[in-house]
């Protein structure tokens, strides 16, 4: 089936929402979203949205473009950090104005408490930045947003799974999916694509990532050449749920809580001794490592299931249940224990891509070295690398990330297809799409049996390899053992077969393709990881332990092609601060 | 331990009418219904349709009937439902919404009740501020009904809409409309009347309170229900007109 639009956005999250809400104004505009309505992974989004508003102490947007860049250890594009922290503020009114519940301040205004590396002055203590909801603010963002979707009556694609960017030479032409009801193609015709599937952490084994999170837009648009970059950048949060890899929100230590080993001491005091539990999150779950490894994690193993306290039990019920009460229902339904009375047993646990599809400060999708765009392509939120995280992404900045540089590409999209006619495309564009669909499908009259040559083995073997090989801390043999490791399943891959035949609501396909997805991403993650031989923010390499400026200050563009990938550099935007070393 | 895990099927392009199948599997005590699940997805029969996403309870895309009561599968561990081994946990579809295959239900006229109550805050006043004030207090109030995921467990769970009345409005609306009534910002209560003040809007809720007792985020449903009610009463009141209930 066939639709045209003139933009057409991927992804219901976030950045996809803001963007449709800026582009329908004056766009013909279609969301296209692999789930439901407000099902989207912001809404997991737990501690709060940084903004400089200055409601509770002094703050500066200025303060929050160093911090940020600071935090990304200096991967950081410095003029879109600043764009970043300057239209954070007007960000966080709007969403206001538009009915977010944010908490109060005694006078009524927006609260705003601490968050981990977001500082007072240039890193002199620790500032209350972040503006909250309870510890559901990307469920509210997520709410408000598709709340003003629904009065902007912006029309929604529910249940439609990415499959294809139509590209004519550099220009866009629209995006293929897949109906989940029905199995069947559609193709979008369109002038303008916004990217915004979100992240892909379902490629390690503990995350705090939704199902959802397979990279939908990224692994698409690597197999349509389009390079990826910085992806060797992946955040470990210090504080998911032993085990599971639920999120307990940096808000926690925001609020005063602590992190202790088994002796019961605040450790992060050897570590970061200026802002203590408070250091970026990459620090952090250094520290935890470095703990569990030299005995001093609460089993005392040594082990990779050994795990630490977050002890929140000196903040008090009262505080708990206003301003924490999601982090404490979870506390009682998986590990049954009220954090008010015990410790919370946590070990980090992957979280976030700093990495993904390269964009310019607009939204545009960059092609090249030279920083040459797609026309009419473009990408925000987690799948996109603007990049304003560099090496390491602050908490609260996600949720900037996406409103700020959704609403840019947004708009920008919205101007750009004003001036702009329709591209023709072949009318079999969705041939190829339709051929590897497919072939996932097996001959009439063989049937397929769980075993070897279903997804779910390789799947696990993937999560189980990224997690421990290209995981917190990474060495040279490792990561070569990892690549080669993702190769094989990658052609193993290539024999997987649907075992659900019927093509309505078959989400055994769903998986496979997604699964796919993952792995593409995975082995482009691995290899640059690999190919970086110095530490800067998320990227710990043991044999090489330090930041290399000289060599390594540049962003790494990777192109994916068959199981070959290519790496080149870009240089990182710096005006104002020069890279200083990164002390807390 | 071993669990049994009965499974309701159906594809409507198929089969006459649901059937149940039976996985056997290892548990933890510990596991999630949702680690079952999916577990048996990916290891012995990639048929099983259901959704999924977050699997911490705040997404809303697995609510299902469990041994018969609605909830999330991702915030319902086997030892929640499970005695001993060897024990069976039957998996049902929501009620009330028509099923697309297995446990997945059309969520379409779930959605239209939403939208029906205008779920968005209205006020056309010029912002004076940066932000608009409000206080803490007036916060507070409209804080269990922000906490809505819009799973469906309470319109599956609601006998008015399972037993009399398809058409009333259903609790997730009505918590939803009371989110913005509640809302010191909000202008818009006269204008939500038009759905709300209806014979199928809130008056058909006989406070079963089977909505709050499944709710999977602890909103006290029918206390919010209730409330609106009370607020139309007193709104008609004061116009001296009556509330529009069909009687």
């Amino acid at each position: 089936m066939n639709h045209t639009y003139e933009a057409v956005i991927v992804g219901a999250g976030g950045a996809g929402l803001y963007a449709a809400l800026e582009a329908s104004k004056t766009a013909r505009t279609a969301v296209i979203s692999k789930l439901y309505p407000m099902r989207s992974h912001t809404g997991a989004a737990q501690g709060g949205i940084g903004a400089a508003l200055g409601n509770v102490e002094e703050d500066r947007p200025e303060w929050h473009a160093f911090d940020t860049i600071k935090g990304g250890d200096y991967l950081v594009d410095q003029t879109a950090a600043e764009t970043l922290a300057e239209q954070a503020v007007q960000a966080v009114y709007d969403l206001e104005n538009r009915g977010l519940p944010f908490n109060r301040t005694p006078d009524g205004k927006i609260d705003q408490r601490r968050f981990g590396g977001h500082t007072r002055n240039f890193g002199e203590a620790p500032v209350r930045r972040s503006c909250y909801a309870a510890d559901r603010t990307g469920h509210m963002i997520l709410q408000t947003l598709y709340q003003q979707c629904i009065k902007n009556e912006v029309a929604f694609f529910d249940e439609f799974h990415l499959l294809d960017i139509l590209l004519e030479g550099n220009r866009c032409a629209g995006i293929v999916a897949l109906e989940l009801s029905s199995g069947e193609l559609h193709t979008f015709h369109a002038k303008a694509v916004l990217l915004a599937t979100g992240g892909f952490g379902r490629m390690f084994r503990v995350t705090s990532n939704a199902y959802a999170n397979t990279g939908d837009g990224p692994a698409v648009a690597a197999r349509r050449g389009i390079p990826l970059q910085d992806m060797e950048f992946f955040q470990f949060h210090p504080t998911g749920i032993k085990g599971m890899g639920i999120l307990i929100t940096e808000g926690v230590r925001g609020e005063g809580g602590i992190l202790r080993n088994s002796a019961g001491k605040r450790f992060m005091e050897e570590y970061t001794p200026t802002l203590l539990d408070l250091a970026p999150r990459d620090m952090v779950a250094r520290a935890m490592v470095t703990e569990i490894r030299e005995g001093r994690g609460i089993l005392g193993t040594r082990s990779v299931d050994d795990y630490l306290h977050l002890d929140a039990t000196h903040l008090g019920k009262a505080l708990i249940e206003t301003k924490l009460p999601d982090i404490a229902e979870f506390c009682r339904t998986y590990l049954g224990i009220d954090p008010a009375e015990k410790p919370i047993p946590v070990q980090p646990t992957a979280h976030y891509a700093m990495g993904g599809i390269p964009t310019d400060i607009h939204g545009r999708v960059i092609a090249d070295t030279r920083g040459n765009v797609y026309a009419g392509l473009y990408a925000a939120g987690e799948c996109a690398c603007v990049s304003v995280h560099g090496a390491n992404r602050l908490g609260t900045n996600s949720l900037v990330d996406l409103v700020v540089f959704g609403r840019i590409a947004g708009t920008h999209m919205s101007e750009y297809i004003k001036g702009s006619d329709t591209v023709q495309v072949p009318k079999d564009a969705d041939a190829g799409t339709a051929a590897r669909i497919e072939a996932l499908f097996p001959a009439k009259g063989k049937t397929v049996t769980h075993g070897e040559l279903h997804g779910g083995k390789i799947r696990e073997e993937m999560e189980e390899l990224m997690m421990e090989k290209v995981g917190i801390y990474r060495k040279e043999n490792e990561m070569r053992e990892a690549v080669g490791a993702l190769r094989g399943l990658r052609e193993r891959f290539a024999m997987v077969r649907v075992q659900d035949r019927r093509k309505a609501y078959n989400t055994d396909l769903l998986e496979i393709l997604e699964l796919g997805n993952l792995l593409d991403l995975a082995y482009v993650t691995a290899f640059c990881a690999l190919n970086r031989t110095e530490s800067r923010g998320a990227h710990s390499r043991e044999d090489y332990p330090d930041r290399d400026d000289e060599h390594w200050l540049k962003h790494t563009l990777a192109w994916l092609e068959g199981d070959k990938i290519t790496i080149d550099y870009r240089s990182v935007d710096i005006t104002r601060w020069k890279p200083k070393p990164r002390t807390y | 331990m071993k669990v049994l895990l009965r499974i309701e099927r159906f594809d409507p392009s198929s089969d006459q009418k649901p059937y149940f199948q039976e996985y056997r599997l290892e548990a933890e005590p510990m596991d999630r219904v949702l680690d079952l699940l999916i577990n048996v997805k990916r290891f012995q029969d990639g048929s099983i349709a259901f959704r999924k996403s977050c699997a911490h309870g705040v997404c809303g895309s697995d609510a299902m009937r469990i041994n018969g009561i609605e909830r999330l599968a991702c915030k319902t561990l086997v030892q929640d439902v499970v005695k001993k081994t060897g024990d069976r946990i039957t998996l049902q579809p929501l009620r009330g919404l028509p099923v697309e295959r297995d446990l997945m239900v059309r969520q379409e006229r779930f959605f239209e009740k939403y939208r029906l109550v205008k779920p968005y805050l209205i006020n056309e006043e010029a912002v004076r501020e940066k932000e608009r004030i409000q206080s803490p207090e007036q916060r507070h109030r409209i804080d269990d009904a922000t906490k809505c995921i819009l799973c469906e467990a309470c319109y599956s769970a609601c006998p008015v809409l399972q037993e009399k009345n398809p058409g009333f409005l259903g609790p997730a609306a009505i918590v939803q409309a009371s989110r913005f009534l509640d809302d010191s910002r909000d202008r818009g209560f006269e204008i939500r009347l038009q759905t709300l003040d209806t014979p199928d809007g809130v008056w058909p809720c006989e406070n079963h309170f089977k909505c709050t007792q499944v709710c999977p985020r602890g909103i006290k449903v029918t206390k919010l229900i209730n409330l609106t009610k009370q607020k139309i009463k007193k709104f008609r009141k004061e116009r001296s007109e009556t509330v529009n209930d069909g009687s």
